[in-house]
């Protein structure tokens, strides 16, 4: 497919970006399109009935490609769901034989429960490292092959979070995002020689539609012991005050845009001797 | 007086190697066991696993040291085997204080072409499968309201290295990620969970299946060596190298003395902490 | 439009190395540079450090791009010398946003040997000379109010590895203590503080007789070598076993390139973070 000669800092690459219809995960695709990438994206555009917000949709999922392609990228987008390797697998040949390459991965798509432990079943903490663990191995194994095949580096970007460092009461969570450290750190030991590298990243709490949405917002009231918020703006200050006391830097949340900075610097090659590195971007939640 | 007298630990994959050194250790120090082990081979892992011999083995070295024992067939997969296996122990031993989570495999497989059947597999026994053992044995510990000690058996990977190891590094890691919520849900009830990180351990998780291919890769062109212990004396050189104290690894009894610590109450103020067991391998 | 563009960075160590190509780079991108180096070697330092007409070249390759630079010689040992520096700079250029603490010795002697005056000059220079060029910006920029990126340069060797190193270890992973409490003290004023771990990089730190001794006891049987190139290939081979890019070192730009991240506000948000640019040398 011919094109015209892009420029920025991952000019001429191609990104695999899963969780790509809304939030963070758009974010990066608009981000790294920005910057002269060419993006395959996939979303479930549909609700698990086990995680606790309300999903992406198919609409959604347009909206990202309208804004890649504005951004003057190209996009190959398909709804699909990373518990589902034959789903993966779809997408990644898909954008293999429109792009040629993938050589940017960034394994974003997760899925949140909020149960402790004593009201997460065993089912409920299975399900959760179906999606935020075995969806991750999905993700990462079904284009690794073609990277090293092409022997011309790659950058490999795993979506952990900022609670790795700090204890907190979501069992299932906090077990799938800390094994991606040692996920990405094992890899990076593997694929280092072909000049793979495999990195984790740590958001602190990020503002976006996974939060910043009614259910959520009933939940944040019923934690605070407060009548239920009448507005998501008033929702969004009282998430902004609950979280600033815990952040070094005085903000209580960051914009997905925060992350997208810290992604692009990942899968740029100014960062190309960086491998099996942990990369808070947290307003200095991990180290309070 | 024992370190542990009174108390009744619940230890998972007992039948022999690690599993049957923390229940021997812990017994000597008064400690009453219930032990559970799978006691026959997984499919989807190449190695040699327990058997129900080898579990009755470990009753008779617990009762050779004046220990009280319950031992029961359990796969840490199935939650009801394991809830079955502790109810029984409860009901002639009492409630559990002490939780040992060992059981593990390790595939040594290549992350490019595992199978995702493998994958699975190792998640489900080492992560999964602790959650499950803790689940198995919180409701009793809660309602006895003595507080206790519950630890998982990690691994020095998640500190360093990890070729061929990617799916067991990321269930360990997982580990320690369940041991830190768990340890801040359950501190209230004064429950510690904390975690230890062996380096290698000579025993037949190490030496049966696919790891004498990778050393054989490593130091013999690939050749498959005469005998065993042929691989075993070159595996041990290669550990060796990669160590601060030179060797190639601990013995069983080396975690045991490590989860004997954590259990007793000499560590009553010891929580979230992951206990490095491993000639200094995480810092060479 | 650079991503600097209207911002002053404080440099020290910037003579050569990987302080000039810092100087360099973060010109580039529209920064004004206060530079200083020591410009002479200091007793109890082997290895031979930079020169007047070392830093009046990094001045050059700063104007070469079209960046202004003050520079001055001032010791980091010395708190008067470094802020009349500052004072200098700021006078010119207006007051730091960005302090790059770069400058560091290392003397490669076995704990052993290590003179205790051999030990109080690194730590003086590595430790303390980074808390007094921190305390001589700190004071314009939380004035300035316009908040900041403080950038430490700290180093692989916190993690792992270290003979010959208990001094430089020491002093660095002392850097990544103060880089923690800075960021928790700082933070309020919008300064964000972080480290940079870099694992070898090819400046004249490890390209000098003094490593080369090293490198020939552990690849040449102590015997020195013919030429520069034979030590570099012997040292390559040395190093490149420690890391999973399968490299001997990396380049002072691949430094800088961290460095401009952390400067710049596309890391806004990123403070207290040990961010490694070491080919996987910590995890290997």
């Amino acid at each position: 497919m011919g094109n015209a000669v892009r420029t920025g800092r991952v000019a001429g690459k191609v990104a695999f970006i899963t969780g790509a219809a809304r939030g963070q995960g758009r974010s990066h695709a608009v981000k790294l399109a920005s910057e002269g990438a060419d993006i395959v994206a996939l979303d479930i555009c549909e609700d698990l009935p086990f995680a606790h917000s309300p999903h992406a949709t198919w609409e959604d999922l347009q909206e990202t490609v309208r804004l890649v392609e504005e951004a003057g990228g190209r996009i190959v987008a398909r709804k699909a769901d990373v518990r589902f390797r034959d789903q993966v697998d779809a997408v990644v040949a898909e954008g293999l034989e429109t792009f040629g390459k993938i050589d940017v991965v960034v394994a974003n798509a997760a899925a949140i429960q909020y149960k402790n432990v004593f009201d997460l079943s065993v089912e409920d903490f299975e399900a959760g490292l179906e999606v935020n663990l075995t969806g991750v191995f999905n993700t990462v194994q079904s284009p690794i092959q073609s990277m090293i095949n092409r022997n011309e580096g790659g950058s490999i970007i795993l979506v952990s979070s900022g609670i790795t460092y700090r204890a907190t009461p979501a069992v299932d969570y906090a077990a799938a995002k800390t094994a991606l450290i040692t996920f990405a750190r094992a890899l990076a030991n593997e694929v280092g020689p072909s000049r793979i590298r495999v990195n984790t990243i740590h958001p602190g709490y990020v503002l976006s539609p996974a939060n910043d949405n009614l259910k959520y917002a009933e939940r944040t009231a019923q934690l605070l012991g407060r009548e239920p918020f009448t507005s998501l703006e008033e929702h969004r200050q009282a998430l902004w005050d609950r979280f600033k006391p815990q952040n070094m830097l005085p903000v209580g949340y960051i914009e997905p845009e925060e992350v997208s900075n810290a992604v692009l610097w990942l899968a740029s090659d100014a960062s190309r001797y960086v491998t099996a590195e942990e990369l808070k971007v947290d307003a200095g939640f991990g180290d309070k | 007086m024992g370190r542990l007298s009174g108390r009744v630990a619940f230890i998972t994959g007992a039948a022999r190697g690690q599993g049957r050194s923390h229940a021997v250790r812990l017994a000597e120090e008064g400690a009453s066991i219930i032990a559970v082990d799978i006691c026959e081979d997984i499919p989807e892992i190449p190695a040699r696993f327990g058997t129900r011999e080898d579990l009755a083995e470990t009753v008779e070295a617990v009762e050779a040291v004046d220990g009280r024992i319950v031992a029961r067939v359990a796969d840490v997969r199935d939650f009801a085997q394991l809830q079955a296996a502790v109810a029984d122990g409860v009901a002639e031993l009492g409630p559990p204080d002490i939780v040992v989570a060992n059981a593990g495999v390790v595939p040594f497989t290549d992350f490019p072409s595992m199978p995702e059947s493998v994958w699975r597999t190792t998640i489900d026994v080492n992560l999964t499968g602790v959650y499950r053992t803790v689940k198995a044995a919180l409701p009793w510990m809660v309602e006895a309201g003595k507080g206790g000690s519950i630890i998982l058996i990690s691994s020095g990977i998640v500190n360093r290295g990890g070729g061929i190891v990617v799916d067991y590094a990321a269930s360990k890691a997982g580990v320690v990620g369940l041991m830190r919520s768990l340890a801040l849900e359950l501190g209230p009830y004064n429950i510690r969970v904390n975690s230890i990180m062996p380096g290698n351990v000579l025993t037949n998780m190490l030496v049966s299946g696919n790891f004498g291919r990778v050393v054989a890769g490593a130091v013999n062109g690939g050749e498959p060596f005469a005998s065993q212990e042929e691989m075993i004396d070159a595996m041990e050189a290669m550990f060796r190298a990669r160590n601060m104290i030179p060797l190639g690894w601990v013995e069983p009894r080396d975690i045991s003395e490590g989860v004997l610590f954590l259990a007793s109450d000499e560590s009553r103020f010891i929580t979230s902490e992951s206990l490095r067991i491993d000639l200094g391998f995480a810092g060479k």
